[in-house]
C-alpha cells in the first residue's frame, strides 16, 4: 500500500463541484477517502491550490522518428514539469501515425519511458497526403483519441467531409489546423503591416478564417465533433462563436502565443516567433481572449512544437515553424486570465482537466474518490522568469525567454505517482 | 591644474608675420601655393596669403584646403566626418607649402602628403606650421615654424584661432586630475 | 570631429535617424569628388577585407561594391551561390563564421530571404551591409535615391516624389521610402491593387492606385523594375496589361512636370516600366544613380568600418 496525503490545500475540483479547504488522501494510484495510515508521505499544502492533473490536448512529441527535437522521456517530462499529466500526442511523426502499429508502438513507448499519460492521436489521410483516409477505425481500436493531419490541414472540402462522416461512426473528434494553403501560399508571418515593413511572406488571417468556416459548415453537415486548433485571429472567434450558438459541435483551442504576442515581434528576425498560424495583431489577441472567456474557445492547449537549435538558427523563412510550450503554458495562462481577472481560477482548472478528459474521454480530470490519482498542486502566487536553459524539454525554442509570469505547477501526481517536486516537499513534513 | 596660456592673440599675429617674411625670403617672385590641412590650417593659410600679400604685394597666393580623413591610419578608432579638399588649381610642377597648427607626431602630416599627391603632382613640397612641439615618430621636420614648444608627450597643445574658436591663442591643457 | 554614426552594421534605413542618414549623404559628396579626380582612390580601408557574398546573383550591385571597397583601397573577396559552400548546403550561419575566421572585416550580402543581413549582424563581429534582403530592404539603394534627388534638385524636404510599381515585392521602395519620409519628402506609391496591398499606407505614405493627378504633382518619378515576373504574373494578367496601366510612356510625360526626374534602379525593360527614349531623355537620372551608387557605397563600407555600435534593431 502506498498513500500520499495532501493537507490543508485548497482544492479546486471542478468534477465534483469541489472548491474550498481540504486534503487529498491517494492510496494505490486513486483518490481515497478516509485517514491517511503511518506510512503515508505528507506533503503540506497550505497555500497551495491542489487540482486535478491538467491535460494538454496538443503536443507533438517528435517521437517516433525525430528524437533529436525531443523524445516521449523528455516531452513528458516537460509535461510533468509544466503540471500536465496528460498529453494529446500529434500524429506528425516519422514514421506519421497513420496505422494502427504505429499507434502501438507509441503507447508501448510510453508505458516504458513515459512520466505522464500519452494519449495517441491518428492522422486523418494516409501520409497526411490529405489524399485518401487512414484506417480510421483501425487507428480507433489502436487507442487513438482523436484524428488529425495537424499542421497538413485537409484542403479538399470533399475528403474533409467524408473524413467527418466516417469519423462520426466511432465519434471520434477530428482536430483540425486550419490553413488555406492557396490563401497561405508559403506565408511565415501574419499578413499586415509588420510583414510589409519586413517584407516576409504573408500568412493572411482569412487563410484561416476559410476553413475554420468551412469546418463549421461540414460538423453542422455531417454532425461529427471537431477542433479548431489554435486559433489566431478575431474572425476565427466570431464565426465559432456564431456556429456554437446555434449548436453546432464545433470547439476551438487556444494557445498561450496566440493568447498573449502579436506580429510586432517578428520585427528582429528571431525564429522564437516563427509558428504557424503566425502571430496577429492585438485585437486579433482581444478577441481571442473574450472566446476564450465567453467559452467560444474551449481548449486551453500548448502546441508544443520543439526543434532542435540548428533547426531554427537560420534564415527566419527557411526556419521551421513552432516554440515549445509544455513548461510555461501554465504561468501564461494563469497570468493572462486568472491574476488578470478575466477568469477564475476554477474555470481555468476545468478548462485543463475535467473538459478535455470528458470531451476526449480520457477518464481523468477529477478529485472525487475512486477517480486516478493525477494531480497537479499549484502555487498561484508564485513569481517565476521563464529560463530555457531549466527546461527539461529537448526543444529551447520558446518566444518567452526572460518572460515574468504568476503562478507555477510545484507537485504533479500521475497516477499516484510523484513526478515533479519543485520545492522538494514529499517527506519533508 | 589649470590650462596654461602658451601664446595670447598678439604672439600668434607676431608668429604669422614672421612666418610670411620667410616665406618671403625664400620664394621672392611669390611663384608658390598655399594648402591648408583641415580645420585649422586652412584659415591659418588664408592668413598666410594675406600676410605676404602685404609684404609684397602683387597678386594674392592660390590657397587650398584638404581633408585628410580617408588617408588616416586610425579609423578603426576614430570616423572623422569627411569636409572634403578643395584645392582649386593645378598642382602640377607648383611648389606647394602645406600649412597646419601643430606638428606633433608627423602622421597628420604623413597623411596630408598621400591625400595631396592624390590631388596631383606638385614639383616641390614645403611645410609650414604655428607650433612645433616636438615627439616627431616620423622622420619629417617643419620648413618654417612660427613658434617651438618643448611639451611632454602627455600634454595638449589646442591652437586656437579667432575664425573657428573665437580667439586667437595657443593654449598647454593638461590631462585633468 | 566625430559625427553621429556609430553603427557597425548597415541593415536597413527605418532604423537609421534623419542625421545618420544626412551623414552617408555629406560622406558621398565628399567621395563624389575624390571619384572625379585622376586619382580615384584612398587608403581609407588598407588592410581591411571586405567580402561580397551575393547568395542571391545580382552583377550591378556587387560590382558597385567590389569598385567601392577597391578603391578605399581594401581587399576584396566576392562569393556567390555557386563558389560559396552554401550550395554544398552549407548553413549562412556556417558560411559567415567561416567568413569571420579568415578575418573578413566587413561582411557584404545580398540573399533571396528578408532579414539575412540581420542573421548575420547579430552572430558576427564583422560589420555587415545589407546589399538587398529579400522582399525586405536594398538600403544603399535608397540611399542613392536620395543622394541623386538632393544632387539634381538640391534638396529633398517637400520633394513630391512617385514611386511606381511592384512594391509589396520591393525592397527598393522599402528603403525608398524611409529614407525618403524621414528626410522629409512627401512619397506616394502607386501600383495595381494586388501588388500594393493597403496596408503601407500605415507607412507615412500615400497609395495610389491610378496614375491619374499623381504623375502632375511629382518631382521625382521612380520607376521599380517588374522583377519577380512569377509572382507579378499571379497578380496582375499580363505585363501588357500592367504597363498599359502604370509604365511611364511618352503620352503620360507630357503630362509631367517639365523637370521631373525619371528614375530606375535598374536593369530596365524598357517598353514595360519606361518608354524607351523616356529612359534615355534629358530628364532620366538613370545613370546618374548607378554612378552616384559608387560615392554612396564607399561612404557606407567607410562609416561601417569605424563603427562600434551593436548592429541590428532588436
Amino acid at each position: 500500500m502506498s498513500e500520499i496525503f495532501l493537507q490543508g490545500g485548497w482544492v479546486v475540483d471542478p468534477a465534483s463541484r469541489r472548491d474550498a479547504k481540504g486534503d487529498v488522501l491517494i492510496r494505490d494510484g486513486k483518490i481515497a477517502e478516509g485517514k491517511p495510515s503511518k506510512e503515508a508521505v505528507v506533503i503540506q499544502a497550505e497555500g497551495l491550490v491542489v487540482a486535478p492533473g491538467l491535460i494538454d490536448p496538443h503536443v507533438h512529441l517528435r517521437e517516433p522518428g525525430q528524437s533529436a527535437k525531443e523524445t516521449i522521456a523528455t516531452g513528458t517530462a516537460a509535461a510533468v514539469a509544466g503540471g500536465f499529466t496528460s498529453v494529446i500526442a500529434m500524429p506528425n511523426t516519422s514514421p506519421v501515425a497513420d496505422g494502427p502499429n504505429t499507434i502501438a508502438w507509441m503507447r508501448q513507448r510510453a508505458r516504458e519511458t513515459g512520466v505522464a499519460n500519452v494519449f495517441p492521436t491518428g492522422t486523418i489521410s494516409l501520409g497526411q497526403k490529405g489524399e485518401q483516409l487512414a484506417p480510421i477505425g483501425s487507428l480507433r481500436q489502436a487507442g487513438v483519441v482523436a484524428i488529425t493531419d495537424d499542421g497538413h490541414c485537409i484542403q479538399s472540402a470533399e475528403l474533409m467531409r467524408r473524413a467527418l462522416e466516417y469519423a462520426r461512426m466511432f465519434d471520434l473528434p477530428v482536430l483540425d489546423h486550419c490553413e488555406d494553403k492557396s490563401l497561405s501560399a508559403g506565408g511565415v508571418m501574419n499578413e499586415g503591416k509588420w510583414s510589409r515593413i519586413l517584407g516576409l511572406p504573408a500568412w493572411p488571417g482569412i487563410a484561416e478564417e476559410v476553413i475554420v468556416s468551412r469546418n463549421v459548415l461540414l460538423a453542422e453537415l455531417t454532425g461529427a465533433r471537431v477542433v479548431c486548433q489554435h486559433m489566431s485571429t478575431a474572425g476565427s472567434v466570431r464565426i465559432l462563436r456564431e456556429a456554437r450558438r446555434r449548436g453546432v459541435p464545433i470547439e476551438g483551442e487556444a494557445s498561450p502565443h496566440h493568447l498573449t504576442l502579436t506580429e510586432d515581434r517578428v520585427e528582429g528576425y528571431d525564429t522564437s516567433f516563427k509558428m504557424n498560424p503566425p502571430l496577429r495583431t492585438a485585437a486579433d489577441v482581444e478577441e481571442l481572449k473574450r472566446g476564450v472567456v465567453d467559452g467560444t474557445i474551449r481548449f486551453l492547449a500548448t502546441d508544443h512544437a520543439p526543434h532542435c537549435g540548428y533547426e531554427k538558427e537560420v534564415e527566419f523563412d527557411e526556419a521551421p515553424f513552432g516554440v515549445v510550450g509544455l513548461e510555461t503554458a501554465l504561468g501564461i495562462y494563469l497570468t493572462e486570465l486568472v491574476h488578470s481577472g478575466l477568469m477564475p481560477l476554477r474555470d481555468v482548472v476545468e478548462r485543463m482537466s475535467a473538459f478535455p478528459s470528458s470531451y476526449f474521454g480520457l477518464g481523468r480530470g477529477s478529485l472525487a474518490v475512486g477517480a486516478v490519482a493525477d494531480v497537479t498542486v499549484i502555487d498561484l502566487a508564485r513569481a517565476w522568469t521563464v529560463r530555457k536553459s531549466e527546461f527539461r524539454s529537448l526543444g529551447k525554442n520558446t518566444p518567452f525567454e526572460g518572460r515574468e509570469l504568476k503562478g507555477r505547477a510545484i507537485l504533479t501526481i500521475v497516477d499516484g505517482k510523484i513526478r515533479h517536486d519543485l520545492d522538494v516537499r514529499a517527506g519533508r513534513s | 591644474m589649470a590650462d596654461k596660456k602658451l601664446m595670447d592673440g598678439e604672439a600668434v599675429r607676431r608668429a604669422v608675420r614672421r612666418m610670411a617674411h620667410e616665406f618671403s625670403e625664400k620664394h621672392p617672385q611669390g611663384n608658390f601655393a598655399l594648402v591648408g590641412i583641415q580645420t585649422r590650417g586652412v584659415p591659418l593659410a588664408h592668413r598666410l596669403a594675406k600676410e605676404f600679400q602685404a609684404i609684397e604685394g602683387g597678386t594674392p597666393l592660390p590657397v587650398g584646403s584638404l581633408d585628410i580623413s580617408f588617408h588616416r591610419d586610425d579609423l578603426a578608432s576614430n570616423v572623422p566626418v569627411p569636409k572634403g579638399s578643395e584645392v582649386l588649381f593645378d598642382l602640377k610642377d607648383k611648389t606647394v607649402i602645406l600649412v597646419d597648427d601643430v606638428l606633433f607626431t608627423g602622421r597628420t602630416i604623413r597623411a596630408a602628403l598621400d591625400a595631396l599627391c592624390d590631388l596631383g603632382r606638385p614639383r616641390i613640397i614645403q611645410l609650414a606650421v604655428l607650433v612645433d612641439r616636438g615627439h616627431r615618430e616620423l622622420p619629417l621636420r617643419p620648413d618654417f615654424v612660427g613658434k617651438n614648444l618643448p611639451t611632454s608627450p602627455q600634454e595638449r597643445v589646442r591652437v586656437r584661432l579667432a575664425e573657428v574658436d573665437g580667439e586667437d591663442a595657443v593654449v598647454l591643457e593638461r590631462e585633468k586630475a | 570631429m566625430s559625427g553621429v554614426w556609430q553603427r557597425k552594421d548597415l541593415l536597413s534605413l527605418r532604423e537609421l535617424s534623419a542625421e545618420e542618414i544626412g551623414q552617408v549623404l555629406s560622406t558621398a559628396s565628399v567621395f563624389k569628388e575624390i571619384l572625379g579626380r585622376p586619382i580615384k582612390k584612398v587608403p581609407s580601408l588598407q588592410g581591411r577585407t571586405v567580402v561580397n557574398l551575393f547568395i542571391e546573383p545580382s552583377t550591378r550591385t556587387r560590382i558597385s561594391f567590389e569598385l567601392a571597397a577597391v578603391r578605399l583601397s581594401a581587399d576584396v573577396v566576392s562569393l556567390d551561390k555557386e563558389t560559396s559552400s552554401i550550395r554544398k548546403g552549407e548553413t549562412l550561419q556556417d558560411t559567415a563564421r567561416n567568413l569571420e575566421a579568415l578575418q573578413a572585416g566587413t561582411i557584404v550580402i545580398r540573399h533571396r530571404s528578408a532579414g539575412a543581413a540581420h542573421f548575420l549582424a547579430q552572430r558576427l563581429k564583422a560589420s555587415v551591409i545589407n546589399a538587398g534582403d529579400g522582399s525586405h530592404e536594398h538600403p544603399t539603394q535608397g540611399l542613392l535615391d536620395s543622394f541623386t534627388i538632393r544632387e539634381r534638385l538640391g534638396r529633398i524636404e517637400g520633394v513630391q516624389v512617385l514611386i511606381i510599381g511592384d512594391i509589396v515585392h520591393s525592397r527598393v521602395a522599402r528603403s525608398n521610402l524611409w529614407a525618403l519620409t524621414k528626410l522629409g519628402a512627401k512619397v506616394k506609391l502607386a501600383g495595381p491593387s494586388t501588388l500594393l496591398p493597403k496596408e503601407f499606407a500605415e507607412l507615412g505614405v500615400e497609395v495610389v492606385h491610378h496614375l491619374d493627378g499623381a504623375l502632375e504633382e511629382a518631382d521625382v518619378i521612380n520607376l521599380l523594375r517588374i522583377q519577380h515576373e512569377r509572382q507579378v504574373q499571379a497578380r496582375v494578367p499580363s505585363i501588357g496589361e500592367y504597363a498599359t496601366l502604370f509604365g511611364l510612356n511618352s503620352e503620360r510625360f507630357k503630362r509631367c512636370k517639365p523637370g521631373v526626374l525619371l528614375m530606375h534602379p535598374g536593369p530596365i525593360h524598357r517598353g514595360v516600366e519606361i518608354a524607351s527614349e523616356l529612359a534615355d531623355g534629358a530628364n532620366s537620372v538613370i545613370l546618374d544613380q548607378v554612378t552616384n551608387g559608387l560615392a554612396v557605397r564607399m561612404a557606407v563600407l567607410y562609416l561601417v568600418s569605424g563603427g562600434k555600435g551593436v548592429g541590428g534593431d532588436s
